[in-house]
């Protein structure tokens, strides 16, 4: 891959093999693919908040909410088009996250994991509540209108697997830009070591924050997609279970790793609908293989390249990396090898 | 002034179900600095073991007797504890000096296991506690109503908490499992072996958390297969709500959520009770970052 042009083939090749693969699969599997997209955007958001700043985020399905309630609530009530409701609803979600996470951006790991969690379980029982009658309680929401712009509608799977896909792509592309500035560099000190990022002068509250805004308003904007796909939202599609699924998503790929949410996502989507015939047995086959794989592939799927050089140099920080005084709460992921 | 005091001996007795739970997950994070989250699962195949204990010794004959109920609360917390090191053994010590998302991973993997496992051992719908072992009663103390259910579940937790604590901070062992939590590489220095420690915290928190299912089993009638997420993510609160790895704070703090959530539910809303829980904890961590009775201790200095 060090030869350009090499590297310029493989994009193509790609490209070519998604252009073509409604036309090649049936409509069956042009689904699972805009499912598996929705997936892929939901893991990259939540990857700039676990992965690239080491925030431990187990609530994201509330930012997914967000999103999509907004979508629904607006279009069905105030008859917006959906175009205009993927900004919208992008920046609802992210507005959301920033006023919440605000007062508790400070807490550190495992405190931040529980609080996260619990606003994801707020969120699903205040739409469960139905406050002041916008959410449809335990039904939920449906959505009637259609994405449509110049004088074009969504309507086959074929045209939202062109829509996600075709997003996707977008934000792959700005998240590789993120990931080379100064905003992704800052990111990875933050998660690296606190102290020292404080210390170079990078505003640690500022650089968490903008971690949870941003990946929130992703999540939202995969929200609107999602509402005008499934087209009927209902609390029970955003669980702390679907949290859980995230989260695996960005550990399993490799934390930091674009191509390794999508590979996860990939893995945790197409892979039980592939084993739809072992329906009963696919969850427990599902959970024995996460153990494995954490065991034999600690580093994800597909690492990212910054990770495997972490991973290689932490044991030489010393024997044991194991816990440290009573108490501590948890540092930034790899602080094992940091605090010593 | 009545309806009072029973909603807080409501909420003691599920609080005091909350604490048993929590402690297994304070004892571990203690110990190991691993959210254990197969625990709730733990809990929920104790409250399975013990309801295929009973349903058999009522097929046997057995109708009733605290003697029973004993006999079934020992066995269930040896089948799980026997569980829970196993859980150990395949999916966490292999991974104790790796990166803590890969544990943490990894513990969600076990948890959806045991779920799972559970779903195809006992089926997806709602079983039924037998109610011949249900101790009934209702005593009337000062005008206030308590039944005895309630009071042997009270006494049980009361009597594992403090057996608990005076193992904890009265034996040599429980030196040695305090050592541990406070540094391993000097625990080992002075001689404990880390490795039995962690089996014995692995046997210690599941036993806990099989006596907390039976109760649960026994208190509400019914459980389900899907009641590990549920109550473990509250107990899991509770620990956190008293600073986790804290063993006295577990205890506390389940017994405050018991209580939160029973008046929450009676006095402001019953369908908003969950979230009440989960506003008082951000509040409580937005005040005390590290809980009731969490030490604060500077990081990465």
């Amino acid at each position: 891959m060090n030869k350009p042009y090499v590297r310029w083939i493989a994009y193509a090749v790609l490209a070519a093999v998604l252009i073509a693969f409604p036309s090649a699969a049936g409509r069956y599997w042009t689904d699972v693919a805009v499912f598996f997209g929705i997936y892929v955007i939901l893991g990259l958001s939540l990857n700039l908040i676990v992965g690239e700043v080491g925030l431990f985020n187990m609530g994201h399905a509330a930012f997914f909410a967000v999103g999509a309630y907004t979508t629904a609530i607006l279009s069905t009530q105030y008859g917006i088009p959906l175009v205009w409701l993927f900004p919208v609803s992008a920046a609802t979600a992210a507005l959301f996250a920033y006023v919440v996470t605000r007062p508790i951006i400070h807490l550190r790991g495992d405190y931040l994991l529980i609080v996260t969690i619990g606003l994801n379980e707020i969120v699903r029982i205040a739409l469960i509540n139905n406050p002041g009658g916008l959410t449809g309680g335990p039904n939920g929401l449906l959505v009637l209108d259609r994405i449509t712009a110049f004088g074009w509608s969504a309507r086959t799977p074929a045209d939202f697997y062109y829509i996600t896909w075709g997003l996707i792509a977008l934000i792959v592309f700005a998240l590789i830009r993120l990931q080379n500035s100064r905003i992704g560099r800052a990111w990875n000190y933050v998660r690296e070591d606190e102290v020292a990022a404080s210390a170079m002068g990078i505003d640690v509250r500022w650089a968490k924050s903008l971690a949870f805004t941003l990946g929130a308003g992703l999540a939202g904007a995969a929200g609107t997609l999602y509402a005008a796909k499934i087209r009927i939202i209902s609390p029970d599609s955003f669980t702390f279970s679907e949290s859980v699924i995230l989260f695996c998503i960005v550990v399993l790929g490799g934390l930091g790793s674009i191509p390794g949410v999508i590979v996860a996502a990939g893995a945790l989507m197409v892979l039980p609908e592939l084993f739809r015939d072992f329906l009963e047995y696919r969850m427990l086959v599902f959970g024995a293989a996460m153990i494995v794989m954490m065991i034999f592939r600690p580093q994800g799927l597909w690492p990212s390249r910054r990770w495997v050089r972490e991973l290689m140099e932490e044991p030489a920080a010393g024997p044991g990396g194991g816990p440290q005084g009573p108490g501590t709460g948890v540092s930034a992921p790899a602080a094992g090898g940091a605090e010593k | 002034m009545e309806i009072f005091t029973e909603q807080l001996i409501n909420g003691l007795t599920l609080g005091s179900i909350y604490a048993l739970i929590a402690l297994g997950y304070t004892m571990v994070y203690g110990i190991m600095r691993l959210i254990n989250f197969a625990h709730g699962e733990l809990f929920m195949l104790g409250a399975y073991v013990g309801f295929t204990m009973l349903v058999s010794s009522f097929a046997s004959g057995q109708t009733s007797g605290l003697l029973v109920l004993a006999a079934v609360l020992l066995g269930a917390m040896a089948v799980v504890a026997a569980t829970g090191l196993t859980v150990e053994r395949i999916a966490y010590r292999p991974l104790r000096h790796s990166h803590r998302l890969t544990a943490v991973v990894s513990a969600l993997g076990a948890s959806i296991f045991l779920q799972n496992a559970a779903m195809l051992i006992w089926g997806k719908r709602y079983q039924a506690y037998p109610s011949a072992f249900v101790p009934t009663g209702r005593f009337e103390m000062l005008g206030v109503h308590v039944t005895a259910m309630q009071l042997v579940i009270l006494a049980t937790a009361l009597v594992l908490m403090l057996a608990l604590y005076f193992f904890v901070q009265r034996t040599m062992i429980g030196m040695a499992i305090r050592a541990t939590a406070i540094d391993h590489d000097t625990a080992r220095l002075m001689g404990i072996d880390i490795n039995q420690i962690i089996r014995l915290v692995f046997v210690i928190g599941p036993a806990l958390g099989a006596a907390a299912g039976i109760m649960i089993g026994l208190y509400y009638r019914q459980i389900h297969y899907t009641m590990g997420w549920s109550y473990g993510l509250k107990a899991f609160t509770a620990a956190i709500m008293g600073g986790i790895g804290n063993i006295p704070g577990a205890m506390v703090g389940g017994l405050l959520l018991g209580v939160l959530e029973i008046l929450g539910a009676g006095y402001l809303s019953s369908a908003w009770k969950d979230a009440f829980v989960f506003i008082i904890l951000i509040g409580l961590l937005i005040l005390r970052p590290h809980g009731l009775l969490g030490e604060r201790v500077a990081e990465k200095v």
